[in-house]
Order: C-alpha cells, then structure tokens, then sequence
C-alpha cells in the first residue's frame, strides 16, 4: 500500500533571520478547537482541570499544564495544542492542520510587530493572546516571552505570513 | 554666503550635492535650501502660472516656492519642498516647471500676459468651441501650468506602515513640545514626541535667546538628551503629525530614507498611525508674509527664516538686508544680523511708533512700496513717514506676523477663533477630543509662556489618564510682549502676491469679490488661493483679510475655510503601504499548488485562492484544447480536481440540525447520518445567497460546504444569525476550510481509483449516491463523499492538509492510468454548465429560488431566513427571468456570456430586453456552444427562438430556449 | 476610529465588518406583515446624533458587537455583545 507523506504548512519557507529577529515554524502538536456546549462553560473547564491540568482560558489569555496548552482563540472558543482533548460536553474540531504557526523573536521584535498588526504588542504579557491581523491575515497573536511571540494563521496563508513578516523584519533591520 | 562661528551645521563634514546640473558643497545638518543660500544660489524655482522667477521664502515645510524634483529614473520624486529636504554625498535635486532653463523660462511670456490670466480665467477664456476643450485647451494648460512630474516608470521604492500606542503624544519639539514631554514623562507616561524636523527643537534651534542661562539650542539638546534616556519616551524625529481622526487615532508620517542614498531593503518613509490616550499639540506658529508689489522675488523671505538660515545654518541669505514687519518680533532679525555682522540697509516698520535700538537706518510707518531685480531682489523702494527713497539690498526679511498652527485642531471639524490681540486664529475650545493645544500653537509669543504653556497642557492631559504631574521649576526664559498692529497688504504699482505657488494676487481676491464670489470657499476656489501644496498656511489669512475689507465685514464675520487632513503633503506612495505586488493582497494556496504549477498549469485567482486554469499536455496550444480534452476524460475515465478552496464549516450541537434547518430554506434535521444533501441559503431580502452541500456526520455533526467565493461571508451570516436571532439554539460551528485538502475524483472509473487507494471496499451498497462518511485513504485518516458537480459518478475525498500534496499526485499518477488525469476550472466550468449547476454567475445576488427552479426547495413546514420576502411580490410571477439553457441555432455558432437576450426580431433596445447570458462554454460532449441564462417566462418558453445580442463583442446569435440541463437529463450516470 | 470589543478591548476599526442600524436585531414574526418586514429590511432612521448599529469583530473574535455612538460627534457611548 502506498504511503501518504506529510507537509508542513511553512515546508521550505522557513527559517530566516533578518538583523536581530528569527521567524521560526513552530511543530504544535495535535490542535483542537474547543466550544462548550450551551452552559456547559464551568463544567467544561473542570473537565479540562482534572484531564489535562489547565482551565479553559479566559478572553485574551492561554493557560498551560506540561505539553498542553489552551489558547483562546474567539468567542466560546479555545484550542488546545500538544495534546487532544478528553473531555465532553464541548464541541471538538480536529485542527491540526488547519493552522500553520511560526515563532518570531529577537531583540526589537515589537518594532517588527508594530509594522504588521494593529494591537499594542508592549501591553500584551507573557501568556496573553489576541485575535488579530497581520497585515490583512487574520491571526491568533501569543506573547510566549520577553522577546518571543507566537503568531497562528490559516495554513493556506502561511506563504503570505511568511512575506508580510519578512518584510517588516528587513524594514527594521536596515534601519540598524 | 555662510558666516563663521554660526550654526549648527557639522562644518567638518563636508557635503557634495548637485543642484541644476551644477555641483555644491554643503555640511552635514543643512538642507538643500540653507546651503543653496550658503552658495548664494537665490533662483531655485519657476512659479506654477506665471512662471515668474523664484528663491526661498521659508525655512520649513510650509515653503511654497522651492519645489524641485529629486533624483531621476523610476524613483524620482516631484514637488520636494528644498527648505526641508537634507543634504547628503550625492544627493541630485532639478528645478522643475522651468524649460530651457531656470533663468531663460520660454514660458515666462505668461507673466506679460497676466491681465489676461487672472482668476477665472479659464472658465471665461476656454467656454468655446466646446471640443476644444478636452483636445486642445486643456493639454496646453497642463503642459504650461505645473508642478514637477513622475517619472511613468514603475518605482521600486518601498514604502512602510506602523502602529504605535502611547499615553500621551507631544506634537512638535518647541519649548512648549519639550516641556509636555518631560512633564508627562515625569509622572511616569508613556510619551511619544513627534517632530517634522530632523532636529528636534524647533524654534530654540533657530533664535539666539537663552533658555536657564544656556543658548536655546543647546537647552534642548539637553532636554532632548534627557528624554531619550528615558525608556518611556520614544523621540520620533522627521515624523509629521498629518492628521487627527476618531478616539485618539493620529495619523504621522515618517520619513526614513529621503536623508540618505537609496537602498532597496530601507524604506522611504513609513506611514504611522499613533493612538494617543491624550496629545499635545505643540505645532508652534507659523510666519505669514506681506502683499506688497512684486513681493516674491528670489531674495525676499520671511523674517523668521532669515534667522533660521543664520542661527541654525550659519548662512546669511544676503550680503545687505532689509528688514519689512509690522511687530516687534520683526526687529530680532536685524539684530541677529547685525551681531553677526550682516549690514543691515535698513529696518522698515508700518508702526509709526515703532521702538527700534540698532546701528543701522530705521524707517517707521513705513511701507515697501516697489522692488526690482530680475531673477533676484537688487533694490526696494520704501515710502515712509519722512518721504520716499530706494535702498539697495539683495534680501528682504519680511513679517506680517505670526499664525498659530492650529491645523490639526481642525481635522474633526472644529473653527478656528479670531484672537485680536495677535491678529490671527487660535484653536477653538476642545475641538478635538483629547487635544490639548499648547504654545505658539495656542497664541502664546514669548518663549517663557510657551515653557509654562507646555507645562499646563501636559498637566490637563496628565490629569485625564490618571496621573499626577511632578513638581518641577519653570526654566527661565524671555517672557516679552507681541506688539502688533494690521498690516495685510500695500497698494501700490504692480501686483502683490498672497497664494505664492498658486500665483494668486490681492487682484485676484479682489475681483473674486467684485464678481460676487464673496464667501471665503467661494473665494478659494475661484482663485484657487490656499489650494496649493502649502494649503493656504502663507496666504489664508492675508487672503481672508483682503476678502474681508473689499467686502466692508470683520475678518471673524469673513470666517476662515476649513484645514483638513494631511497637515504636509503625503505621497500616494506613503498611503499606499507597501501593498503592491505580493502585499496587495493575501495569497491562499491549495496543497497541490507546486504540483499544478509544475504541470504548467495557468493560475487563475478565485477570491484569493489560486486554482488551474486547466494542465497543458504536450501538443496543445490553445486553453481550448486542454479543456475539450479534460472534459472528455471526465466523461469517459476520471478526471482530479482540488476542490479544497469550498468553504467547509464543522457544526456540532444538539441543536445543530435545527439550526441548519433555520438557515437552509430546505430541511436537514431529517437528514439521515451517513448522507450529505444539496442546500440552498437565502438572503433575508429572499435572495439566494449561496448554495452547497451538508453532509450529516452525526446525530449532533454535520460538516456544511459553502462556495469558494462566499465562504467568509457564510460565516458571518451564521454568526449572525445564531448570536442575533437564535442564541437560544445550542450550536456551535467553526471552519475547516483549512484542515482539510479535498478532491473531486470525477468519471466512471472513479470508483475503481478510489477502490485501489481506500481500505474500505466502495460499492453501490456502502457507498450510494449522497452517501458521506470516514475512510482510510492510504492509511490516513479521512473522509469520503459521494456527490457531484459533473454529473458523472464521483467522488470527493478528503485527507488532513498536511497529506494534500502527497494525496494530489498520488490520485492524478492513478487517474493517468486509467486514462485520466488532472482537470481544472475552465472544464469544471463546462461540465457543471453541461448538468445545468449554478454558480455565483447565477446567484449573483439579484435572483430567487423560483428564479433558479428551486421554489419547491423552500419548505412550507418551517421558517427559515429569507422565506417571508422570498414570497412577496415582485419576487415571484412569470415576468420573472428565469433559469433556461440556450443553444445556437443560426449561422452563428458562439455564445458569449453577459449578452441581452431579445425577441428573435426585435430591435436591440433595452425596452425589448428579456433577459442575459450567464454561463457560456463550448460542450465537447454535445459539440455545441452552450449558455445558461436568465429569460423572461423562460421555463414556458422552452423550443422558442430567441436573439442573444452582445454589443460589445458585436456577436449575434440565434439560439434555441432549452432546459438548462443539457446532458444526461435522468441522471443515470451520477448513480452508475 | 476605535471601538472597544466587549471581549478583546479596544481595537482598530480595520478589525471590524460594519453591518448597519440595531434595527436588524427585531427580526419580525413571519406573519407580521409586509410593513413590519419592509420596515424591518429597508427602513432606517439614518439619524443625526446617537444611534445603534451592529459590527462584527471579524478580523478578532467573531463576535457581533451592538454598538451605540454619537454620528456627530463620533463619540463611542457603549459597546455590547449581541447575543448576552
């Protein structure tokens, strides 16, 4: 029997690194998109708690317990990365291969950001996240450090992504 | 001629330049302005109407006459004011709207004719012969009257936006801007101080007075160095506040790369848009010159920039200046001059009792009443309290006072107020929100007031974020008084220009009043005055003033016309934003992209996804050749075609069916699981809005499909309607349009491809026709359906997308096979257009479920969105066009989509108009062109005759009314 | 312009889809009668001053967002979730 082989969303378009910031694919894991069911919101999240360790984000935050992490991504919405879900009472879409995710960092890597989204990347913490876009890509935006964001597109759109920020970063690094 | 000891040029780094073919040397710091004036170059520009000779008038960018283009090629860029564009090795500028050159300007001849270019000219002059107009008129006024131009080449330049967030923005550098900052700053702000200048300062870098014992200048190098080490503060030098818009958003601009050579990874300026919680503005004042005669001849400026040129350049326009005011501040740019040792050859003040100290000849009540010197001032001619007499000089410094900045208080439509004690407007109270106007900018003159001014202002804005101001002292600063009186323009011989660049005169207003277009809009258009690059910031209010005493009313009564967005000129380019080329606009591509591009086949952009067109084979040189065959073998074997660009949306719920059945205007809550069902989505209006199939997955899952085209806008709707209208439904949907790479595997060997790779066994009992499920493709797993789009027994198969481009050669390598292979949209569209399938060239918006056939679809037993108004009237009824096919039946063979349809022999007007092509192909199942199309009564009329008429191509055809399903009417081959 | 999703915060207007007047909220019965449908589908008061109208804060978290705001002034008075 034949073998399908895999791709990933960013195959042979990353990495880079332009002056001072890298833009990386990030390997998520298995994705899950989770909607609690109507009313089901506090039950879905000690279902999370006691299966996985993590609560079910509020708005604009993710929580995190070994490899999964719980990032909101919408209203009634959050997915789950590096680990499914076992849980009920939600509804659970596999989306693993609906996103391609890439990590930019580096020193001024919010100078780079501002040349892209219209969130102020300085007010966002570690562990917070945004429903944005990137240029004209809509986007889930996470902060995972001083220096270090995390940024989800459509898995069509990766090539796009990957230009847009590119782009920013050479504007940046040639002012030096 | 630059004076030693002045300036604060860097006089060890030496600057080569070239200006008009010549080359120059300047200093690192100046502009091209200060060191053409160091190199005593005073002609730089022809003006725009009369193409009178032309110097420097300002020192900043409101300058209205030194515009000159810089660089060549592709990226040269017209309309550069030189009194802000730096310097650097290498920098090439040309003066623009001069032919042959600058001193012998063919087109200067206008200036004699210029009793007969006054305002309005062109409406009186050109009213006849009325072709004229566009052929010959108005080429030859544009060729005479101009600007510089673009090159027409593509420009390679790159362009940037940003965002940028703060607590409190401080607009402009000044002693007021440098105050607001550090006081915001202080109390523990996020600040950002944006300034158009290159060096931040403003005015402190152009004026000898001190600030806490320190020279100006050098108090705000301290300021500024103190505010950079502070990591609160971002300094944004050569940014320019353009405009203030809704709840704290500014609009800036940055120029990044016009100081410097180009590079191709550097942009030329970066567009930013700033939300401020609160600003400042502290955009100072600007100086308005005097309408005496002949007012604008090279070497005749304003008196501030004089001083500019001296106290920051180092550069004294003029080896013997006069100097023209009617206020004290006037006065400071005879003494600059004079402790520079400049002879001054005299200080002309229309005050009689004027005050003025200095070693050099002073006339009171006087006025310049004449000047002369052709392509630069030599002489004026001054009447005065003592009499009349002329004086030499080659510079006069002129000042009709000073004009806050009070643009951007005006962008949300807020009036300027008139201000008698300064003779000129000041920003009315909150006129925008969050605003806080400060300094000059506010009316204040001295530099102490403008200190405590900025102060005060950052503590209002302070006060509005929460935040309290720390206790810091005033610095110490002169603190003199403004005195002013009127002086708006001088009668005299000749003609006294107010609209520099626009060359409008006091002439023009007055006769714009004279012909009864005395409001000041009317005033502006009529003559064009203030409509130039400079927007009015040298000449509105002398302009308005003039309007006003020819008028007999007060200048309040007289009104100003209103400042609107950008402050500065922006380039289109800036607007722009990078977004051309690959940044236009997203690009969505499939996971068989590489493969279908390295098929050859063309990309055809459908919404922004990037699909075949169809995939060449060796021997076939038209499209149409590619297409026959791809159709054939769809008819015949099997045919692959990506259709993973449909939109797909996961719905889960115990309510989902019900939900569905509120969307659809057909039922699915009776869907039984395992079976996907064709659907049909009304607009509320009773439109059709999409169409696709939903497969029932689960008792609570069903998995929707949308078209490509409308898939956002589905998503939307349902988010619409279930967060609007039925939030008590317990549902919830999300897209899988990206999780999944989805194949249509079309023809009658479809079966036998799929059974080779799926480890499920497909027969007619497992699978049927609609049926829907999981499978194992390859040992991946998927899922499989068995619709549709071509009438031919198939299939769509669907894996992860990570498989997609594995799954896509895999299924075309099987499919060649047998015989098959890779079909694309030119073939999907005639197979579709052969079943009769609609598309969104059908349901474009305007059309009905009873339009289409479909009215039986819309369920009686349930509401649905769009069911009421589907049935009003008007939207049912034979006089409706409807859904047909059409077949060529004359000499003619060829249908053409968009034509008119009409009566076999009616004439083609649009009162015998009975209907349009949509859909046209060339079927080489039935060897005929065929159409779909929307006719009057159509489906009555099937066997009648009627003319398709298409103006455009200029094709008439006679066709036959059919059904619009064409081939295989039963359908046997979908179920085979 | 900005506006503040009740879920994300204050955002650029480029995030959101406008759709129009509050009015569309009302959704009539089906035997309500053409006036009260023609009235609901086309019929807007276009008022000079407060309003409400509904944005989708689609390029975010997908929430419909009723907003009230000033049309004079543009002042942005309130913002609420459609569905509570």
């Amino acid at each position: 029997m034949v073998k399908l082989i895999a791709k990933s969303p960013c195959d042979g378009l990353l990495p880079l690194t332009i002056g001072a910031a890298t833009l990386t694919e990030v390997e998520t894991g298995p994705i899950t998109s989770i909607s609690p069911f109507k009313g089901q919101e506090k039950a879905v999240s000690e279902a999370l708690k006691a299966a996985h360790g993590t609560a079910f984000p509020a708005p604009n935050r993710t929580t995190a317990k070994d490899a999964a992490r719980l990032i909101w991504s919408g209203r009634g919405q959050a997915l789950m990365l590096g680990a499914v879900p076992q849980i009920e009472s939600a509804a659970l879409t596999d989306q693993s291969d609906a996103w391609c995710c890439v990590e930019i960092a580096g020193d001024g890597v919010q100078d780079v950001l501002a040349r892209v989204t219209p969130v102020d990347t300085r007010a966002m913490k570690r562990g917070h996240t945004a429903r944005t876009l990137v240029q004209h890509i809509n986007v889930a935006l996470t902060r995972t450090g001083k220096d270090r964001f995390e940024v989800m597109a459509m898995r069509s759109m990766a090539q796009t992504l990957v230009h847009d920020l590119q782009r920013a970063m050479s504007g940046v690094a040639a002012r030096g | 001629m630059r004076i030693d000891g002045k300036g604060l040029v860097s006089r060890d780094k030496a600057v080569s330049f070239r200006f008009d073919g010549k080359s120059y040397s300047g200093f690192e710091g100046d502009t091209l302005a200060s060191a053409l004036l160091a190199n005593d170059v005073r002609l730089v520009a022809r003006s725009f109407k009369y193409h009178r000779p032309r110097g420097i008038l300002t020192a900043g960018s409101e300058e209205p006459n030194a515009l000159v283009t810089i660089g060549s090629g592709a990226g040269q860029e017209p309309n550069m004011r030189a009194t802000v564009q730096e310097i650097f090795d290498g920098l090439e500028a040309h003066p623009q709207n001069a032919w042959p050159s600058l001193e012998r300007d063919a087109l200067s001849v206008n200036d004699l004719l210029s009793s007969f270019l006054s305002a309005g000219f062109y409406y009186k002059t050109f009213m006849w012969p009325k072709a004229f107009w566009e052929k010959l008129y108005e080429p030859i006024i544009r060729r005479a009257a101009g600007l510089g131009a673009l090159s027409g080449e593509t420009n390679a330049d790159r362009y940037e936006r940003a965002f940028a967030f703060c607590d409190v923005l401080v607009i402009g550098s000044g002693p007021s801007g440098l105050m607001a900052a550090l006081t915001a700053a202080e109390a523990g702000a996020d600040v950002i101080l944006a300034d158009e200048d290159s060096r931040m300062g403003g005015r402190l870098n152009a004026e000898t007075r001190e600030v806490d014992g320190q020279a100006g200048a050098d108090w705000a190098a301290t300021m500024l160095q103190k505010l950079s080490e502070m990591n609160n503060v971002r300094l944004m030098p050569r940014t320019t506040v353009t405009g203030a818009y809704d709840q704290g958003t500014y609009g800036a601009l940055e120029k990044v790369g016009h100081h410097r050579q180009r590079r191709s990874d550097l942009p030329l300026e970066c567009f930013w848009r700033i939300v401020a919680k609160q600003a400042v503005l502290c955009a100072g004042a600007l100086e308005r010159p005097v309408a005496f005669p002949n007012n604008d001849r090279p070497g005749i400026m304003t008196a501030g920039a004089v001083r500019t040129y001296l106290n920051r350049y180092g550069v004294a326009p003029g080896k013997s200046v006069t100097v023209f005011g009617n206020n004290d501040d006037a006065h400071r740019t005879a003494h600059d001059l004079a402790a520079a040792g400049v002879s001054i050859a005299g200080v002309i003040d229309s005050r009689g009792d004027a005050q003025i100290d200095g070693d050099f000849p002073v006339y009171t009540g006087g006025q310049v009443i004449a000047t002369e010197g052709r392509l630069g001032l030599n002489e004026i001619t001054v009447r005065h309290a003592g009499g009349q007499r002329t004086i030499r000089t080659d510079c006069l410094a002129m000042s009709g006072g000073w004009n806050p900045s009070v643009h951007l208080t005006c962008h949300m439509n807020g009036r300027p107020v008139w201000e008698p004690s300064i003779l000129s407007f000041v920003p009315s109270d909150g006129a925008v929100p969050g605003l806080i106007p400060a300094g000059a900018a506010t009316g204040h003159m001295s530099t102490a007031a403008c200190l405590t001014s900025g102060i005060e202002s950052a503590k209002i804005a302070l006060q509005a974020i929460g935040l309290k101001a720390k206790n810091s002292k005033t610095p110490k600063a002169e603190d003199g008084t403004y005195n002013i009186a009127p002086l708006w323009y001088v009668e005299g011989k000749g003609r006294a220009w107010l609209d520099f660049q626009n060359d409008v005169t006091t002439k023009d207003i007055k006769l714009a009043a004279k012909e009864n277009f005395r409001s000041v809009e009317h005033m502006k258009r009529y003559t064009t005055q203030g409509m130039a690059t400079d927007q009015g910031k040298n000449s509105n209010v002398n302009a308005l003033a003039l309007l006003a005493d020819v008028t007999g009313r007060g200048i309040p009564e007289t009104g100003t016309t209103t400042f609107r967005p950008p402050y500065s000129p922006v380039s289109i380019a800036a607007m722009g934003q990078d977004a051309q080329g690959d940044g236009f606009a997203p690009q969505r591509f499939t996971t068989s992209h590489k493969a279908s591009v390295a098929r050859g086949a063309p990309m055809i952009e459908a919404g922004l996804w990037y699909r075949p067109s169809y995939f060449p084979t060796q021997g076939e040189t038209t499209w149409r050749q590619s297409c026959d065959r791809e159709v054939n073998m769809v008819r015949e074997s099997v045919g692959i075609c990506d259709v993973s660009t449909l939109g797909k949306i996961d719905i889960q719920g115990p309510d989902a069916g019900a939900f569905l059945d509120f969307v659809y205007c057909n039922t699915f809550s009776k869907l039984k699981v395992g079976r996907t069902r064709y659907g049909l989505m009304l607009r509320e209006d009773g439109h059709v809005m999409d169409d696709g199939t939903t497969a029932r997955l689960g008792e609570h899952h069903y998995v929707m499909t949308t078209t490509t085209a409308a898939a956002g806008q589905v998503m939307r709707h349902l988010e619409w309607v279930h967060q609007a209208l039925r939030p008590e439904l317990d549902v919830s949907f999300i897209s899988v349009t990206e999780q999944w790479a989805q194949f249509a595997v079309a023809g009658p060997k479809s079966r036998e491809l799929l059974n080779a790779l799926i480890e499920e066994e497909i027969t007619d009992d497992s699978w049927p026709f609609m049926a829907c499920g999981p499978a194992t493709v390859a040992g991946v797993n998927g899922r499989l359906f068995r619709i549709s789009f071509s009438g031919e027994h198939a299939y769509e198969v669907a894996v992860p997308a990570r498989y997609g481009d594995s799954l896509f050669r895999l299924l075309v390598a099987q499919a060649e096979a047998l015989g098959g292979g890779a079909y694309g949209m030119e073939a999907l569209n005639v197979l579709r257009i052969e079943k009769g399938f609609i598309t969104h060239a059908e349901i474009h918006g305007r059309v009905t479920a009873f339009d289409i056939g479909m009215e039986r679809m819309v369920s009686a037993k349930k509401d649905c969105i769009g069911k009421v108004m589907a049935a009003r009237p008007g939207l049912v009824g034979n006089d409706r066009e409807q859904l047909v096919g059409l077949k060529p039946v004359g000499n003619i063979k060829q249908l053409t989509a968009g034509a008119h349809l009409l009566e076999a022999d009616a004439e083609a007007i649009r009162v015998n108009d009975q209907g349009y092509t949509t859909s046209v192909g060339f079927s080489p199942t039935l060897g005929s062109y065929l159409a779909l199309a929307f006719l009057k009564n159509g489906r009555a009329r099937h066997g009648e005759t009627v003319r398709m008429v298409d103006h455009l191509r200029k094709i008439e055809t006679l066709c036959e009314v059919c059904d619009p399903v064409f081939f295989d009417p039963e359908g046997g081959r979908v179920r085979g | 312009m900005r506006l503040t999703c009740p879920l994300c915060g204050e955002r650029d207007r480029r995030e959101f889809y406008y759709q129009g007047e509050a009015v569309m909220l009302d959704r009539p019965a089906p035997d309500a009668g053409d006036e009260a449908w023609d009235a609901y589908l086309h019929l807007r008061d276009n008022a000079a001053g407060e309003t409400q109208d509904l944005w989708c804060h689609e390029a975010g978290c997908g929430a419909w967002i009723k907003v009230t705001r000033n049309t004079v002034t543009h002042e942005v008075l309130k913002t609420e979730l459609v569905a509570k």
